[in-house]
């Protein structure tokens, strides 16, 4: 009951500021002169923030085949995201179907953040429910009410989001492994956003997985006396090796080509 | 022309979203590929919280936003409720806003 109160409180906040946010949205779409359909449409239809953002943007300045590029790029991190929340929307294909549809960086950040799976799958539904009724209601009060919804870093909402990420990843950075990854991925996303076009910078924070592979000499001696006495560096070889191939060097060849 | 757009962003992105979650089950993943995709996804948010925090575009964000969001990770660092952490750093981005600060 307390863990579910917190819960809901939590989605509450999160909640808010999408409500203020995709007010925003709408409001920016009609100031740009396109129809107010559009950003009605794409919020059902789309329902990712960052891409529909920078699309209209795109769209307004007739460009609509950069507009498709951009927002595919900047939200092809779906795909990882999907292979990581598959276990917690199930098997049922209606599931798979709608659950897809409202897979948000919020709703995985907060369902991954849940221990128990249980758990896990009702939050995931909880907070992608209500994160696409928040996000839409607040588009269509942004459409009528236009530049009176106000500028949403005003409130300091741009301060909100990655906070509450930051705040629902940090308990898994607790593990060693994955703090490496997780750090070094963010750091590679940071530093190549100057250089590379919305969306590609966060993708190749995939590139952070290659914190794990150990240096040759270390990883080669256990590997070939069988089970190795060194838990820890055994369990980072073989998470290492299915990314790295026959070795380090072509491992990052081919994260480098997938990037 | 804007409606082609749209449905084509709209579709992809379902695209993306739909493989993952149906490829997970056809993918024989060894229990070690297993492990790797919560970091997988961790390293994304942890990408996505880092460039919202600095950068605004391609360029760096200014004092205001990273203050906030660093306000908020302090907090949530010393386990502060999730409510607190996400008000906090709006707070504190607001007030910076309003005393002048980019």
């Amino acid at each position: 009951m307390g863990t579910l109160k917190r819960t809901l409180r939590d989605v509450g906040a999160l909640a808010a500021a999408t409500l203020a946010v995709g007010a925003s949205f709408g409001a920016i779409t009609i100031g740009y002169g396109l129809p107010a359909w559009v950003p009605l449409v794409m919020s059902v239809l789309i329902f990712a923030g960052g891409s529909q953002f920078l699309a209209v943007g795109l769209l307004a300045a007739g460009n609509p085949l950069a507009a498709v590029l951009a927002g595919l790029l900047l939200n092809a991190r779906h795909l990882p995201f999907g292979l990581a929340v598959a276990d917690t929307i199930g098997t049922r294909w209606r599931d798979r179907l709608i659950g897809s549809h409202i897979m948000t960086d919020e709703t995985v950040a907060f369902a991954l953040a849940e221990p128990d799976p249980a758990q896990r799958r009702r939050v995931y539904w909880l907070v992608g429910a209500t994160l696409f009724v928040t996000w839409n209601t607040g588009v269509a009060l942004g459409v009528l009410l236009g530049g009176a919804t106000g500028d949403p870093n005003a409130f300091g909402l741009d301060a909100a989001f990655p906070a509450g990420l930051i705040a629902l990843i940090l308990p898994s950075l607790r593990d060693r492994d994955t703090r490496r990854v997780a750090l070094a991925g963010a750091a590679i996303a940071v530093l190549l956003t100057p250089v590379l076009p919305a969306g590609l910078p966060v993708l190749c924070a995939l590139l952070g997985l290659l914190a794990l592979v150990r240096p040759p000499g270390r990883r080669r001696a256990p590997a070939a006396s069988g089970p190795s006495a060194d838990p820890e560096s055994a369990a980072a070889d073989s998470a290492a090796a299915p990314i790295s191939g026959s070795g380090a060097a072509a491992g990052s060849v081919t994260e480098e080509a997938r990037c | 022309m804007l409606i082609t757009a749209i449905l084509a962003l709209a579709a992809g992105t379902y695209a993306m979203r739909l493989s993952g979650v149906v490829l997970r089950d056809r993918l024989e993943l060894s229990d070690a590929l297993q492990r790797l995709l919560p970091m997988a996804a961790a390293a994304l948010l942890a990408a996505l919280a880092g460039t919202a925090a600095l950068m605004a575009g391609s360029e760096f964000a200014g004092v205001a936003r990273p203050a906030g969001v660093l306000v908020g990770g302090l907090l949530a660092w010393r386990r502060a409720p999730f409510v607190v952490v996400v008000i906090a750093a709006a707070a504190v981005a607001a007030l910076l806003r309003l005393a002048g600060v980019p």
